[in-house]
């Protein structure tokens, strides 16, 4: 079957470098961060997001690995 | 300000990215599913984790979502109580207690296990009800999608269906375009990867809106100053709830100051003094034994994600995983409509609670309603009422109102929409979470919410169309109609069943949006089936005297009395009628000539009560006929159905940390340990 957390983490990490790249591109800019109280929230969070959708590609890569290993 | 909502192009991208990778999945699927079992069933081989999240995905569909929201506003903490005890100790229960007989018997559905350990009429009359109210919860989740998104998008998707033999044209607007799409989106991923896509797409969304909303929620209770501070807030809408439009039927002018921040000390003191308007013994026994463990025991929407695990032991498990994120919930769906009333009490930046938006197919009636008003000089509240009516509003402000009348003959058709518009105080509890998510989103953020709402709307769909689909196929339609057929020809009736299962829904959307009563019987008659049910279950599986005589009989005079006491009973400040005592509605009579002991403070408080009262009869009932009748089932055919008739599950391969007991235990310990924080 297929593991879940191969589509998951894919869709997670592509939506959270999206973010940050935004972040970036707006970081300086005040008028777009004035409703996040001045955070620069796009950055922060797709930092978050981007992190969760790597960790679980790893753990989906890592899971595949050792079920190969384990057949012979 | 809701409603008004600009989304920039990276906020479609994100929208497009999660509906490109939910149809990647259940195009990847596809391969996998060979046989019924597979389709209906994802052939039980999903791990805990992923069955467990999908198990509280499938409850937390969006109309919990908003639903809470609104609640968290207008009732404070004490709402949590649909958390901490109406679910964690049901979900606890169901994993200890009932999933060995579902899991381990060879039933494939609910309604089946009841056939098992019943007979056939059980097993009818329960998967009847079951596949009418799923298709009407698909129905409502998509009908609230279509209308969030024609509010959110400003794309104009109407277009006109020519018909060249009539030589005319059916005009569709962007509402049944959305609705539409979103449904054809379902259908394909359902019909490709079955229960396994829909399971999938639920965990998805179980983290889009986990990770959508947290930074909202931290960025408002950010705004409102903290903890602390919401506090002191709430204890102005405490005092004095009639500001914000709260509980203006209710004769108290206010509560005392902890009542929106303590869940029970409120409560204890008694309906008057909680805004909810409900007693402790109603909340303990009506929520918390009857409706949640009628909901989570024997729901099959919620039951099928289990029944689909790998084995015994991750099926047990699902329930205890779901369990954590239930707990945590409130801070993430009840907070948000606190931290709403906080920022709309303080009129912080402007805010308030959102108003109820005036349909489209209502301004017609309203302008000419105000024209008419102006013309021939109504007063005030003959003007008021008579175009509240004509708009559906019931809270119109009269000050506002008058100055819109006085200027109306000057004014053309678009100045009077705007007016009326204005004039609206209803709150629209429905949309406190979006006011808050475009309150403090910049774009980016804002596409990740917005998709995470879509992801829980359309899950809700699909989880409601895979139980359907199920339920048809295996109880209805190869129990009764085509029996020994292949296996092949269920798959095929699962698929065809699916296309109409969303063709149903569809329908069903469009009598919800046009006819204001649906939604309030559609949740009467779940509110008759569901509340008798538990009673059958729990005699079922505990004690081997039951008959089928007595369930079957049992669970008719269970449901008959929530009718009778729906009849008979009614809240206060409610008409007679849908909303409760139409028998007395029939007899002539209005609420003041109703005798008061059937009058609750709160539709809540008649709720549980119904619930109560509906358990008791299905009990008792159940329990005598047993009695008096004979047994058709010997111990031999009970064996793996009734508790004392199976051999208990052996769980020494298992780590001890890891029995569901144990779990269970510390989970229902952390749920004490929350009440006691904020009592």
């Amino acid at each position: 079957m297929l593991d879940l957390r191969w589509p998951m983490g894919l869709m997670f990490s592509v939506v959270g470098a999206m973010m940050v790249v935004y972040g970036l591109w707006t970081f300086s800019d005040d008028k777009v961060y004035a409703c996040s109280l001045g955070i620069r929230i796009n950055l922060w969070w797709g930092l978050v997001l981007l992190l969760f959708g790597a960790s679980m590609v790893g753990l989906a890569w890592w899971a595949g690995r050792k079920a190969k290993d384990g057949k012979p | 300000m809701a409603g008004v909502v600009s989304l920039g192009h990276i906020d479609y991208a994100i929208l497009a990215i999660y509906v490109l990778f939910v149809l990647g999945i259940g195009f990847a699927l596809k391969r996998f599913m060979k046989s019924s079992t597979d389709f209906f069933m994802s052939g039980r081989s999903i791990p805990a984790w992923i069955t467990g999240l999908a198990f509280i995905s499938a409850n937390l569909g969006a109309l919990e979502l908003v639903g809470m929201a609104g609640s968290g506003a207008k009732y404070g903490i004490a709402q949590c109580h649909f958390y901490w005890v109406g679910a964690i100790p049901a979900m606890v229960f169901l994993a200890v207690f009932m999933m060995p007989f579902y899991y381990g018997s060879k039933a494939r559905s609910v309604p089946e296990y009841l056939k098992l350990r019943f007979d056939e009429r059980t097993r009818c009359l329960n998967s009847i009800s079951f596949a009418v109210m799923t298709v009407f919860a698909s129905a409502v989740s998509m009908n609230a999608l279509a209308k969030l998104l024609t509010t959110v998008l400003k794309f104009d998707l109407s277009f006109t269906i020519r018909l060249p033999l009539v030589g005319g044209g059916i005009p569709l607007g962007s509402y049944d375009a959305y609705l539409w799409i979103c449904s054809g989106i379902v259908l394909v991923y359902v019909l490709k990867g079955g229960l396994t896509s829909a399971i999938y797409t639920e965990v998805l969304q179980f983290f889009m809106i986990v990770l959508g909303f947290a930074p909202v929620v931290y960025l408002g209770l950010k705004d409102v100053g903290g903890w602390t501070h919401l506090k002191g807030s709430l204890a102005e809408v405490a005092a004095n709830p009639a500001v914000l439009g709260f509980h203006q039927s209710a004769d108290k002018a206010g509560f005392a100051s902890n009542a929106w921040t303590s869940a029970w000390q409120p409560l204890l003191e008694g309906p008057s003094h909680n805004p909810m308007g409900v007693d402790w013994f109603a909340m303990a026994f009506g929520l918390g034994f009857v409706l949640s463990f009628g909901y989570w025991c024997t729901n099959f929407l919620v039951v099928q994600r289990a029944m689909a695990a790998r084995n015994m032991s991750a099926a047990r498990r699902t329930p205890l995983i779901a369990a954590v994120p239930k707990m945590l919930f409130p801070a993430l769906v009840i907070l948000p409509g606190m931290i709403a009333a906080a920022l709309a009490v303080t009129a912080k930046d402007g805010y308030h609670l959102p108003h109820t938006r005036i349909s489209e197919r209502a301004y017609p009636a309203g302008i000419s309603a105000v024209r008419e008003a102006a013309g021939q000089d109504l007063g005030g509240k003959a003007a008021l009422e008579k175009i509240g009516e004509a708009v559906g509003v019931k809270e119109l402000s009269p000050a506002k109102l008058a100055v819109l009348l006085h200027d109306a003959p000057t004014l053309d058709d678009e100045a009077i929409k705007t007016g009326l518009q204005d004039a609206v105080t209803e709150n629209d509890y429905d949309n406190v979470i979006t006011s808050l998510v475009t309150k403090y989103c910049p774009p980016g953020l804002l596409g990740l919410a917005l998709t995470g709402l879509l992801a829980s709307f359309m899950s809700g769909m699909a989880g409601n169309v895979t139980a359907f689909n199920t339920v048809w196929t295996y109880d209805i339609y190869q129990a009764y109609m085509v029996r020994n057929r292949s296996d092949a020809h269920y798959m095929w009736m699962g698929r065809v069943v699916t296309v109409v299962g969303i063709g149903l829904s569809i329908l069903c959307a469009y009598l919800v949006s046009n006819w204001k009563n649906a939604m309030d019987i559609i949740q009467l008659v779940f509110g008759f089936v569901n509340a008798p049910l538990f009673a059958t279950f729990l005699l079922g599986m505990f004690w081997k005297r039951t008959t089928s005589h007595g369930a079957f009989f049992g669970l008719l005079g269970g449901t008959l009395t929530s009718a009778l006491f729906h009849a008979l009973t009614t809240a206060t400040g409610n008409v007679l009628g849908i909303k409760g005592g139409y028998l007395w509605c029939l007899l002539g009579k209005t609420l003041s000539d109703v005798p008061q002991r059937v009058v609750f403070p709160s539709d809540m408080a008649q709720n549980f009560w119904l619930a109560a009262f509906a358990f008791t009869a299905c009990f008792g009932l159940t329990l005598v006929i047993s009695v008096l009748t004979r047994r058709t089932k010997t111990d031999d055919d009970l064996r793996g159905l009734v508790y004392s008739l199976t051999p208990k599950a052996r769980e020494e391969g298992q780590a001890w940390y890891l029995r569901p007991a144990v779990l269970g235990i510390v989970l229902l310990a952390g749920c004490v340990v929350l009440n006691y924080i904020f009592w």
